[in-house]
Protein backbone atom coordinates (compact mmCIF):
# COMPACT_ATOMS: atom_id res chain seq x y z
CA UNK A 1 0.00 0.00 0.00
CA UNK A 2 1.51 3.17 -0.75
CA UNK A 3 2.26 6.23 1.72
CA UNK A 4 -0.15 8.51 0.98
CA UNK A 5 -3.21 5.40 1.24
CA UNK A 6 -1.91 4.34 4.40
CA UNK A 7 -2.25 7.79 6.03
CA UNK A 8 -5.53 8.49 3.95
CA UNK A 9 -7.10 5.27 5.37
CA UNK A 10 -6.00 5.92 9.28
CA UNK A 11 -7.55 9.66 9.17
CA UNK A 12 -10.56 8.74 7.94
CA UNK A 13 -10.71 5.85 10.01
CA UNK A 14 -10.49 8.47 12.86
CA UNK A 15 -12.33 10.87 10.73
CA UNK A 16 -13.92 13.10 14.07
CA UNK A 17 -10.21 13.22 15.86
CA UNK A 18 -8.31 14.08 12.61
CA UNK A 19 -7.73 17.69 12.38
CA UNK A 20 -5.26 17.23 9.37
CA UNK A 21 -2.79 15.10 7.89
CA UNK A 22 0.04 15.56 5.82
CA UNK A 23 2.57 13.75 3.78
CA UNK A 24 5.77 15.04 4.40
CA UNK A 25 7.47 13.04 1.44
CA UNK A 26 6.80 9.39 0.80
CA UNK A 27 8.01 7.22 3.63
CA UNK A 28 7.08 10.46 5.93
CA UNK A 29 3.33 11.45 7.25
CA UNK A 30 1.82 13.48 10.20
CA UNK A 31 -1.36 13.10 11.40
CA UNK A 32 -2.44 15.87 13.42
CA UNK A 33 -5.00 14.78 15.96
CA UNK A 34 -7.02 16.23 18.85
CA UNK A 35 -5.14 15.26 21.66
CA UNK A 36 -8.23 13.41 23.40
CA UNK A 37 -7.69 11.04 21.37
CA UNK A 38 -4.56 10.12 20.66
CA UNK A 39 -4.46 6.69 23.04
CA UNK A 40 -7.04 5.34 21.05
CA UNK A 41 -4.95 6.09 17.91
CA UNK A 42 -2.00 5.28 18.86
CA UNK A 43 -3.71 1.68 20.25
CA UNK A 44 -4.77 1.27 16.53
CA UNK A 45 -1.17 1.73 15.35
CA UNK A 46 0.46 -0.66 17.83
CA UNK A 47 -1.84 -3.45 18.33
CA UNK A 48 -3.86 -3.84 15.42
CA UNK A 49 -0.88 -2.44 12.77
CA UNK A 50 1.76 -3.78 14.07
CA UNK A 51 3.87 0.03 14.52
CA UNK A 52 7.28 0.28 16.47
CA UNK A 53 6.75 3.58 18.81
CA UNK A 54 10.13 5.83 18.09
CA UNK A 55 10.08 8.53 20.38
CA UNK A 56 7.58 11.46 21.27
CA UNK A 57 9.49 14.57 20.80
CA UNK A 58 7.60 18.12 22.83
CA UNK A 59 8.20 21.78 21.31
CA UNK A 60 6.84 24.85 23.08
CA UNK A 61 5.86 27.36 20.28
CA UNK A 62 3.68 30.01 20.07
CA UNK A 63 0.85 27.78 19.72
CA UNK A 64 1.59 25.83 23.30
CA UNK A 65 2.92 22.84 23.69
CA UNK A 66 2.94 20.49 21.09
CA UNK A 67 4.20 16.53 21.18
CA UNK A 68 4.60 14.51 17.40
CA UNK A 69 4.66 10.98 18.92
CA UNK A 70 6.65 9.02 15.95
CA UNK A 71 5.63 5.64 14.76
CA UNK A 72 7.66 3.17 12.55
CA UNK A 73 6.46 0.86 10.42
CA UNK A 74 9.17 -1.42 9.58
CA UNK A 75 8.30 -3.32 6.72
CA UNK A 76 7.76 -0.52 4.77
CA UNK A 77 10.09 2.33 6.31
CA UNK A 78 7.00 4.72 6.96
CA UNK A 79 7.20 7.23 9.86
CA UNK A 80 3.79 7.97 10.81
CA UNK A 81 4.01 10.91 13.53
CA UNK A 82 1.04 11.78 15.58
CA UNK A 83 0.92 15.25 16.31
CA UNK A 84 -0.90 16.67 18.73
CA UNK A 85 -1.14 20.38 20.48
CA UNK A 86 -1.91 21.17 24.04
CA UNK A 87 -2.83 24.21 26.69
CA UNK A 88 -0.77 26.99 26.92
CA UNK A 89 -0.85 26.54 30.66
CA UNK A 90 -1.72 23.24 31.91
CA UNK A 91 -0.40 20.68 28.77
CA UNK A 92 -1.37 17.37 30.28
CA UNK A 93 -2.29 14.43 28.43
CA UNK A 94 -3.29 10.62 28.58
CA UNK A 95 0.25 8.74 29.02
CA UNK A 96 0.87 5.74 26.14
CA UNK A 97 2.70 3.73 28.82
CA UNK A 98 0.45 1.57 30.11
CA UNK A 99 0.11 0.05 26.40
CA UNK A 100 3.77 0.20 25.77
CA UNK A 101 7.16 0.51 28.09
CA UNK A 102 8.80 1.92 25.40
CA UNK A 103 7.46 5.98 26.12
CA UNK A 104 7.51 5.72 29.91
CA UNK A 105 10.89 7.45 30.07
CA UNK A 106 10.29 9.88 27.59
CA UNK A 107 7.13 10.55 28.80
CA UNK A 108 9.01 11.45 32.76
CA UNK A 109 11.82 13.18 30.38
CA UNK A 110 9.35 15.68 28.50
CA UNK A 111 7.43 15.93 32.36
CA UNK A 112 10.93 16.94 33.57
CA UNK A 113 11.93 19.26 31.01
CA UNK A 114 9.08 20.91 29.30
CA UNK A 115 6.83 20.53 32.60
CA UNK A 116 3.55 18.37 30.83
CA UNK A 117 1.76 16.03 32.93
CA UNK A 118 1.17 12.50 31.52
CA UNK A 119 -2.28 11.39 33.13
CA UNK A 120 -2.14 7.81 34.18
CA UNK A 121 1.42 7.46 34.11
CA UNK A 122 2.75 4.54 36.47
CA UNK A 123 5.53 6.99 37.64
CA UNK A 124 6.52 9.75 36.64
CA UNK A 125 9.13 10.77 38.49
CA UNK A 126 12.40 12.82 36.90
CA UNK A 127 14.02 10.85 34.71
CA UNK A 128 17.90 12.92 34.62
CA UNK A 129 18.03 15.54 37.47
CA UNK A 130 16.89 13.58 40.31
CA UNK A 131 17.56 15.75 42.92
CA UNK A 132 19.68 18.34 41.53
CA UNK A 133 16.90 20.47 39.56
CA UNK A 134 14.58 23.26 41.56
CA UNK A 135 10.30 22.54 40.98
CA UNK A 136 8.62 24.02 38.80
CA UNK A 137 11.57 25.27 36.36
CA UNK A 138 10.94 23.42 32.81
CA UNK A 139 14.93 24.28 30.99
CA UNK A 140 13.37 23.69 27.92
CA UNK A 141 10.56 25.82 27.76
CA UNK A 142 11.19 28.90 25.32
CA UNK A 143 11.19 31.82 28.46
CA UNK A 144 14.02 29.73 30.52
CA UNK A 145 17.02 31.55 29.53
CA UNK B 1 8.27 -10.27 52.82
CA UNK B 2 12.69 -10.82 53.22
CA UNK B 3 14.67 -8.03 53.31
CA UNK B 4 16.52 -7.37 50.14
CA UNK B 5 20.24 -5.77 50.18
CA UNK B 6 20.91 -2.70 47.71
CA UNK B 7 24.14 -3.36 45.53
CA UNK B 8 24.91 -0.26 43.97
CA UNK B 9 27.34 -0.39 40.55
CA UNK B 10 28.32 3.01 40.27
CA UNK B 11 28.19 6.02 39.53
CA UNK B 12 31.90 6.53 39.83
CA UNK B 13 34.01 2.67 39.41
CA UNK B 14 37.19 2.44 37.81
CA UNK B 15 35.61 -0.54 35.73
CA UNK B 16 33.33 1.43 34.40
CA UNK B 17 33.99 3.53 31.12
CA UNK B 18 31.02 6.01 31.74
CA UNK B 19 29.31 7.05 34.60
CA UNK B 20 26.30 5.36 35.48
CA UNK B 21 24.37 4.29 38.92
CA UNK B 22 22.65 0.96 38.95
CA UNK B 23 20.62 0.07 42.07
CA UNK B 24 20.10 -4.05 42.24
CA UNK B 25 18.24 -4.90 45.18
CA UNK B 26 19.19 -8.60 46.06
CA UNK B 27 17.93 -11.00 47.77
CA UNK B 28 20.94 -13.07 48.52
CA UNK B 29 22.48 -13.44 45.10
CA UNK B 30 19.38 -12.81 42.98
CA UNK B 31 18.65 -9.83 42.03
CA UNK B 32 15.05 -8.67 42.89
CA UNK B 33 14.94 -5.42 41.47
CA UNK B 34 16.80 -2.92 39.81
CA UNK B 35 16.48 0.89 40.00
CA UNK B 36 18.81 3.16 37.42
CA UNK B 37 19.70 7.21 37.58
CA UNK B 38 21.17 9.14 35.12
CA UNK B 39 21.87 12.58 35.06
CA UNK B 40 25.94 12.51 35.14
CA UNK B 41 26.62 13.05 31.74
CA UNK B 42 24.23 15.69 30.72
CA UNK B 43 25.17 18.33 28.26
CA UNK B 44 21.98 19.86 26.78
CA UNK B 45 22.65 19.05 23.07
CA UNK B 46 19.21 19.21 22.34
CA UNK B 47 19.40 22.77 23.45
CA UNK B 48 22.54 24.07 22.22
CA UNK B 49 21.61 22.72 18.64
CA UNK B 50 18.89 25.55 18.51
CA UNK B 51 21.33 27.86 19.17
CA UNK B 52 23.94 26.44 16.67
CA UNK B 53 23.85 27.09 12.60
CA UNK B 54 23.23 23.57 10.57
CA UNK B 55 27.14 23.25 9.21
CA UNK B 56 27.87 23.53 13.65
CA UNK B 57 25.27 20.87 14.59
CA UNK B 58 27.47 18.33 12.39
CA UNK B 59 30.11 18.88 14.68
CA UNK B 60 27.77 19.21 17.83
CA UNK B 61 25.91 15.72 17.29
CA UNK B 62 29.33 14.29 16.70
CA UNK B 63 30.17 14.54 20.06
CA UNK B 64 27.19 12.91 21.56
CA UNK B 65 28.99 9.32 21.53
CA UNK B 66 32.63 8.76 20.76
CA UNK B 67 31.94 5.33 19.74
CA UNK B 68 29.66 5.96 17.34
CA UNK B 69 29.90 8.80 16.20
CA UNK B 70 29.05 9.04 12.36
CA UNK B 71 25.82 7.70 13.59
CA UNK B 72 24.02 10.92 14.72
CA UNK B 73 25.49 13.30 11.55
CA UNK B 74 24.52 10.37 9.77
CA UNK B 75 20.69 10.75 10.78
CA UNK B 76 21.08 14.66 11.20
CA UNK B 77 22.12 15.34 7.84
CA UNK B 78 19.05 12.29 6.55
CA UNK B 79 16.75 14.52 8.42
CA UNK B 80 18.00 18.37 7.05
CA UNK B 81 18.13 16.56 3.78
CA UNK B 82 15.09 15.22 3.86
CA UNK B 83 13.47 19.23 4.63
CA UNK B 84 15.62 20.93 1.80
CA UNK B 85 15.15 17.72 -1.08
CA UNK B 86 18.54 17.15 -1.55
CA UNK B 87 19.82 13.99 -3.34
CA UNK B 88 23.18 13.59 -2.81
CA UNK B 89 26.19 12.43 -5.67
CA UNK B 90 26.98 8.40 -6.00
CA UNK B 91 30.09 9.30 -4.64
CA UNK B 92 28.79 10.98 -1.37
CA UNK B 93 26.38 8.06 -0.55
CA UNK B 94 29.85 5.49 -1.22
CA UNK B 95 31.56 7.21 1.32
CA UNK B 96 28.92 7.92 3.71
CA UNK B 97 28.28 4.37 4.12
CA UNK B 98 31.82 3.36 4.26
CA UNK B 99 32.26 5.19 7.23
CA UNK B 100 29.23 4.05 8.80
CA UNK B 101 30.24 0.41 8.48
CA UNK B 102 34.03 1.25 9.19
CA UNK B 103 32.82 2.65 12.66
CA UNK B 104 30.02 -0.71 12.80
CA UNK B 105 33.21 -3.11 12.68
CA UNK B 106 34.94 -1.09 15.58
CA UNK B 107 32.25 -1.10 17.47
CA UNK B 108 31.06 -4.30 17.64
CA UNK B 109 34.88 -5.36 17.80
CA UNK B 110 35.11 -2.81 20.91
CA UNK B 111 32.13 -4.70 22.70
CA UNK B 112 32.95 -8.37 21.68
CA UNK B 113 36.28 -7.33 24.30
CA UNK B 114 34.30 -5.62 26.89
CA UNK B 115 31.90 -8.44 26.52
CA UNK B 116 34.75 -10.37 27.64
CA UNK B 117 35.75 -8.22 30.51
CA UNK B 118 32.77 -8.15 32.38
CA UNK B 119 32.76 -12.18 32.10
CA UNK B 120 36.05 -12.01 33.57
CA UNK B 121 37.63 -13.35 30.01
CA UNK B 122 39.93 -10.79 29.68
CA UNK B 123 41.89 -12.96 26.88
CA UNK B 124 38.98 -11.84 24.50
CA UNK B 125 39.15 -8.03 25.89
CA UNK B 126 42.71 -7.73 24.21
CA UNK B 127 42.56 -9.85 21.40
CA UNK B 128 39.49 -8.00 19.87
CA UNK B 129 41.19 -4.58 21.06
CA UNK B 130 44.28 -5.35 18.96
CA UNK B 131 42.17 -6.12 15.86
CA UNK B 132 40.34 -3.03 16.25
CA UNK B 133 43.32 -0.72 16.11
CA UNK B 134 44.04 -1.60 12.22
CA UNK B 135 40.21 -0.41 11.98
CA UNK B 136 41.04 3.03 13.47
CA UNK B 137 44.35 3.55 12.11
CA UNK B 138 42.44 3.31 8.61
CA UNK B 139 39.67 6.08 10.04
CA UNK B 140 43.14 8.24 10.87
CA UNK B 141 44.34 7.23 6.90
CA UNK B 142 40.96 8.37 5.36
CA UNK B 143 39.42 11.19 7.83
CA UNK B 144 42.50 12.34 9.49
CA UNK B 145 40.65 11.25 12.92
CA UNK B 146 40.67 7.93 14.89
CA UNK B 147 37.59 9.45 16.14
CA UNK B 148 35.34 11.79 15.57
CA UNK B 149 35.66 11.99 11.70
CA UNK B 150 34.02 14.84 10.78
CA UNK B 151 32.94 13.93 7.32
CA UNK B 152 29.66 14.70 7.47
CA UNK B 153 28.24 18.02 5.92
CA UNK B 154 24.63 18.99 4.37
CA UNK B 155 24.89 17.87 0.88
CA UNK B 156 27.64 15.64 0.74
CA UNK B 157 30.78 14.68 2.42
CA UNK B 158 33.93 17.05 3.82
CA UNK B 159 36.80 14.91 2.10
CA UNK B 160 37.21 12.74 -0.77
CA UNK B 161 38.53 8.82 -0.66
CA UNK B 162 40.81 8.98 -3.11
CA UNK B 163 41.32 5.82 -5.48
CA UNK B 164 44.71 6.18 -4.83
CA UNK B 165 44.16 4.54 -1.21
CA UNK B 166 41.31 2.28 -1.87
CA UNK B 167 44.66 -0.55 -2.27
CA UNK B 168 45.32 0.16 0.90
CA UNK B 169 41.82 0.02 2.79
CA UNK B 170 41.10 -3.72 1.14
CA UNK B 171 44.21 -4.91 2.10
CA UNK B 172 43.23 -4.34 6.01
CA UNK B 173 39.80 -5.26 5.37
CA UNK B 174 41.25 -8.40 4.07
CA UNK B 175 43.44 -8.85 7.27
CA UNK B 176 39.95 -8.07 9.01
CA UNK B 177 38.19 -10.76 7.98
CA UNK B 178 41.04 -13.19 8.51
CA UNK B 179 41.08 -12.23 12.48
CA UNK B 180 37.60 -11.85 12.58
CA UNK B 181 37.34 -15.59 11.63
CA UNK B 182 39.80 -16.40 14.04
CA UNK B 183 37.52 -14.46 16.93
CA UNK B 184 34.18 -15.78 15.89
CA UNK B 185 35.67 -19.40 15.95
CA UNK B 186 37.19 -18.55 19.73
CA UNK B 187 33.82 -16.61 20.98
CA UNK B 188 31.06 -19.60 19.63
CA UNK B 189 33.19 -22.62 20.54
CA UNK B 190 34.29 -21.52 24.06
CA UNK B 191 32.87 -23.52 26.92
CA UNK B 192 33.07 -21.35 29.22
CA UNK B 193 31.25 -18.55 27.15
CA UNK B 194 28.68 -20.90 26.05
CA UNK B 195 28.47 -21.41 29.97
CA UNK B 196 28.49 -17.57 31.35
CA UNK B 197 25.88 -16.13 27.96
CA UNK B 198 23.55 -19.23 26.87
CA UNK B 199 19.67 -18.36 28.73
CA UNK B 200 21.47 -15.26 30.30
CA UNK B 201 19.86 -12.26 29.79
CA UNK B 202 17.10 -13.82 27.54
CA UNK B 203 14.86 -10.66 26.08
CA UNK B 204 11.63 -12.49 24.36
CA UNK B 205 10.00 -11.12 21.06
CA UNK B 206 7.06 -9.31 22.98
CA UNK B 207 9.63 -7.59 25.61
CA UNK B 208 11.49 -6.40 22.56
CA UNK B 209 7.79 -4.80 21.29
CA UNK B 210 6.74 -3.89 24.44
CA UNK B 211 10.17 -1.65 25.26
CA UNK B 212 10.43 -0.65 21.13
CA UNK B 213 14.44 -2.31 21.12
CA UNK B 214 16.48 -1.96 18.24
CA UNK B 215 19.44 -2.96 16.58
CA UNK B 216 21.47 -5.87 17.44
CA UNK B 217 19.24 -6.08 21.00
CA UNK B 218 16.66 -6.86 18.85
CA UNK B 219 17.70 -8.71 15.60
CA UNK B 220 19.11 -10.85 18.55
CA UNK B 221 15.22 -12.05 19.86
CA UNK B 222 14.29 -12.36 16.10
CA UNK B 223 13.02 -9.27 15.24
CA UNK B 224 14.15 -8.50 12.05
CA UNK B 225 14.85 -4.65 11.82
CA UNK B 226 17.25 -3.05 10.51
CA UNK B 227 16.84 0.38 9.41
CA UNK B 228 19.74 0.07 6.77
CA UNK B 229 16.90 -2.60 5.00
CA UNK B 230 13.70 -0.82 5.81
CA UNK B 231 14.10 2.78 5.58
CA UNK B 232 16.74 2.73 2.90
CA UNK B 233 19.51 5.73 2.78
CA UNK B 234 22.96 6.18 1.44
CA UNK B 235 24.51 3.62 -0.79
CA UNK B 236 22.80 0.75 1.43
CA UNK B 237 19.90 0.00 -1.26
CA UNK B 238 23.33 -0.45 -4.07
CA UNK B 239 24.72 -2.82 -2.38
CA UNK B 240 23.94 -6.47 -1.67
CA UNK B 241 24.13 -8.04 2.03
CA UNK B 242 21.41 -9.67 4.43
CA UNK B 243 19.92 -8.42 7.94
CA UNK B 244 21.55 -10.80 10.24
CA UNK B 245 19.01 -12.29 13.20
CA UNK B 246 19.34 -15.08 15.92
CA UNK B 247 17.24 -16.47 17.96
CA UNK B 248 17.11 -16.90 21.85
CA UNK B 249 17.51 -13.36 22.69
CA UNK B 250 20.29 -14.10 25.29
CA UNK B 251 23.38 -12.94 25.56
CA UNK B 252 25.19 -15.58 23.59
CA UNK B 253 22.87 -14.47 20.86
CA UNK B 254 23.70 -10.71 20.61
CA UNK B 255 27.08 -11.77 20.58
CA UNK B 256 26.28 -14.10 17.36
CA UNK B 257 24.50 -11.09 15.99
CA UNK B 258 26.92 -8.58 16.51
CA UNK B 259 30.28 -11.03 15.16
CA UNK B 260 27.92 -11.89 12.13
CA UNK B 261 27.50 -8.29 11.60
CA UNK B 262 30.56 -7.77 10.92
CA UNK B 263 31.32 -9.96 8.04
CA UNK B 264 28.46 -7.87 6.25
CA UNK B 265 30.19 -4.71 7.03
CA UNK B 266 33.19 -5.60 5.50
CA UNK B 267 31.84 -7.26 2.89
CA UNK B 268 29.27 -3.71 2.34
CA UNK B 269 32.68 -1.64 2.41
CA UNK B 270 34.42 -3.95 -0.45
CA UNK B 271 31.12 -3.14 -2.86
CA UNK B 272 31.08 0.57 -1.81
CA UNK B 273 34.92 0.34 -2.93
CA UNK B 274 34.03 -1.18 -6.28
CA UNK B 275 31.86 1.55 -6.62
CA UNK B 276 33.89 4.71 -5.79
CA UNK B 277 35.81 2.91 -8.93
CA UNK B 278 33.36 3.83 -11.03
CA UNK B 279 32.18 7.18 -10.54
CA UNK B 280 34.16 10.33 -11.06
CA UNK B 281 37.05 11.18 -8.17
CA UNK B 282 35.87 14.59 -5.88
CA UNK B 283 32.50 14.77 -6.79
CA UNK B 284 31.33 14.58 -3.16
CA UNK B 285 28.96 17.32 -2.92
CA UNK B 286 26.35 19.33 -4.35
CA UNK B 287 25.35 22.84 -4.12
CA UNK B 288 22.84 23.88 -0.37
CA UNK B 289 21.54 27.43 -0.81
CA UNK B 290 19.21 27.21 2.38
CA UNK B 291 17.11 25.33 4.54
CA UNK B 292 13.44 25.96 4.08
CA UNK B 293 10.79 25.79 6.44
CA UNK B 294 9.73 22.28 7.59
CA UNK B 295 9.93 19.23 9.62
CA UNK B 296 12.42 16.39 9.06
CA UNK B 297 12.76 12.54 10.72
CA UNK B 298 16.20 11.26 9.92
CA UNK B 299 17.61 7.80 10.74
CA UNK B 300 20.23 5.69 10.03
CA UNK B 301 21.39 2.59 11.80
CA UNK B 302 24.24 2.98 14.07
CA UNK B 303 26.45 -0.11 15.48
CA UNK B 304 23.66 -0.29 18.96
CA UNK B 305 20.53 0.47 17.07
CA UNK B 306 18.19 3.39 14.96
CA UNK B 307 19.47 6.26 15.87
CA UNK B 308 16.39 8.69 15.27
CA UNK B 309 16.45 12.55 14.56
CA UNK B 310 13.75 15.05 14.63
CA UNK B 311 14.83 18.34 13.12
CA UNK B 312 11.82 21.56 12.94
CA UNK B 313 13.06 24.23 10.98
CA UNK B 314 11.71 27.79 10.89
CA UNK B 315 13.86 28.93 7.54
CA UNK B 316 16.66 30.19 9.30
CA UNK B 317 20.07 29.34 9.58
CA UNK B 318 19.81 26.99 12.99
CA UNK B 319 16.98 24.59 13.99
CA UNK B 320 13.76 25.61 15.77
CA UNK B 321 13.95 22.67 17.41
CA UNK B 322 16.29 19.39 17.55
CA UNK B 323 15.20 16.03 19.09
CA UNK B 324 17.18 13.20 19.20
CA UNK B 325 16.51 9.20 20.38
CA UNK B 326 19.84 7.41 20.61
CA UNK B 327 19.38 3.55 20.39
CA UNK B 328 20.42 2.66 23.99
CA UNK B 329 17.50 5.11 25.18
CA UNK B 330 15.19 2.12 24.36
CA UNK B 331 17.66 -0.53 24.67
CA UNK B 332 19.09 0.37 28.21
CA UNK B 333 15.08 0.11 29.61
CA UNK B 334 15.02 -3.71 28.86
CA UNK B 335 17.24 -4.17 32.07
CA UNK B 336 13.96 -5.04 33.75
CA UNK B 337 13.36 -7.73 31.73
CA UNK B 338 16.77 -9.43 31.17
CA UNK B 339 18.33 -9.07 34.75
CA UNK B 340 15.83 -9.21 37.34
CA UNK B 341 15.63 -12.59 38.25
CA UNK B 342 19.21 -13.43 37.11
CA UNK B 343 22.05 -13.91 39.82
CA UNK B 344 24.79 -10.67 40.46
CA UNK B 345 27.34 -12.19 38.55
CA UNK B 346 24.92 -12.25 35.42
CA UNK B 347 23.47 -9.20 36.08
CA UNK B 348 26.37 -7.42 34.69
CA UNK B 349 26.84 -8.96 31.45
CA UNK B 350 23.08 -8.83 31.02
CA UNK B 351 23.70 -4.83 31.20
CA UNK B 352 26.87 -4.87 28.87
CA UNK B 353 24.66 -6.84 26.16
CA UNK B 354 22.89 -4.30 25.04
CA UNK B 355 25.90 -2.58 24.63
CA UNK B 356 25.04 0.47 26.23
CA UNK B 357 26.14 4.48 25.47
CA UNK B 358 24.94 6.55 28.41
CA UNK B 359 26.49 9.62 26.95
CA UNK B 360 24.41 9.14 23.96
CA UNK B 361 21.50 8.73 26.37
CA UNK B 362 21.69 11.89 28.20
CA UNK B 363 22.12 14.96 26.70
CA UNK B 364 21.58 18.10 29.38
CA UNK B 365 23.24 20.08 32.31
CA UNK B 366 23.45 22.74 34.45
CA UNK B 367 23.99 24.00 38.04
CA UNK B 368 21.21 25.35 39.81
CA UNK B 369 20.66 25.43 44.04
CA UNK B 370 18.05 23.22 44.38
CA UNK B 371 15.93 25.92 46.74
CA UNK B 372 15.90 28.44 45.08
CA UNK B 373 16.24 27.71 41.27
CA UNK B 374 18.86 30.16 41.11
CA UNK B 375 21.63 29.50 38.88
CA UNK B 376 25.03 28.33 40.74
CA UNK B 377 27.56 28.32 37.64
CA UNK B 378 27.04 30.15 33.86
CA UNK B 379 29.55 29.06 30.70
CA UNK B 380 31.84 31.97 31.02
CA UNK B 381 32.17 30.55 35.36
CA UNK B 382 32.97 27.62 33.75
CA UNK B 383 35.53 28.39 31.22
CA UNK B 384 37.34 30.67 34.05
CA UNK B 385 37.11 27.82 36.13
CA UNK B 386 38.46 25.28 33.48
CA UNK B 387 41.42 27.97 32.74
CA UNK B 388 42.31 28.18 36.36
CA UNK B 389 42.87 24.11 36.61
CA UNK B 390 44.86 24.36 33.25
CA UNK B 391 47.63 26.86 35.12
CA UNK B 392 47.29 25.08 38.32
CA UNK B 393 48.55 22.40 36.74
CA UNK B 394 50.95 23.83 34.39
CA UNK B 395 52.62 25.52 37.65
CA UNK B 396 52.77 21.56 38.72
CA UNK B 397 54.74 20.46 36.22
CA UNK B 398 51.92 17.69 35.60
CA UNK B 399 51.29 16.46 31.91
CA UNK B 400 54.87 17.81 31.17
CA UNK B 401 57.61 15.43 29.93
Amino acid sequence: METEEVIENIAKKFISDTVAFDLVKSRRGIITIRHTALTAIAEYLYRSEGYRFIIASALHTRRGFEIYSHFSMDTSGLILSLHVILDKEKPRIESLSNMFSASNWIEREMHELFGIDFLNHPNQEKLISDGNWAEGVYPYRKEFK
Amino acid sequence: MSRKTLIPIGPYHPLQEEPELFKLFCDGEIVRDIKWETGYNHRSIEKLSESKTYDQVFFLVERICGICSTSHPFAFANAVEEIAGIEITDRAKYIRSIIGELERLHSHLLWVGLAGHFLGYNTVFMWAWKYREPVLDLFEMITGNRNSYAMFKVGGVRRDIENSKIPVIRKVLSDARKKIDLLAGAVMDDPVIHARTKGVGVLTRQDIIDYAAVGPTARASGVPIDIRKDDPYAAYPLVNWKVITAEGGDVFAKAEVRLLEMYESVSIIEQCLDGLEKVREGDITVKVNEIPEGIGAGRAEAPRGEVFHFVVSDGSNSPARHKIRAPSYVNIATFKKSCIGQTIADATISLAAVDPCYCCTERMAAAYDVSSGKRLLNANDLIALSLKRTEEIRKSGAGHE
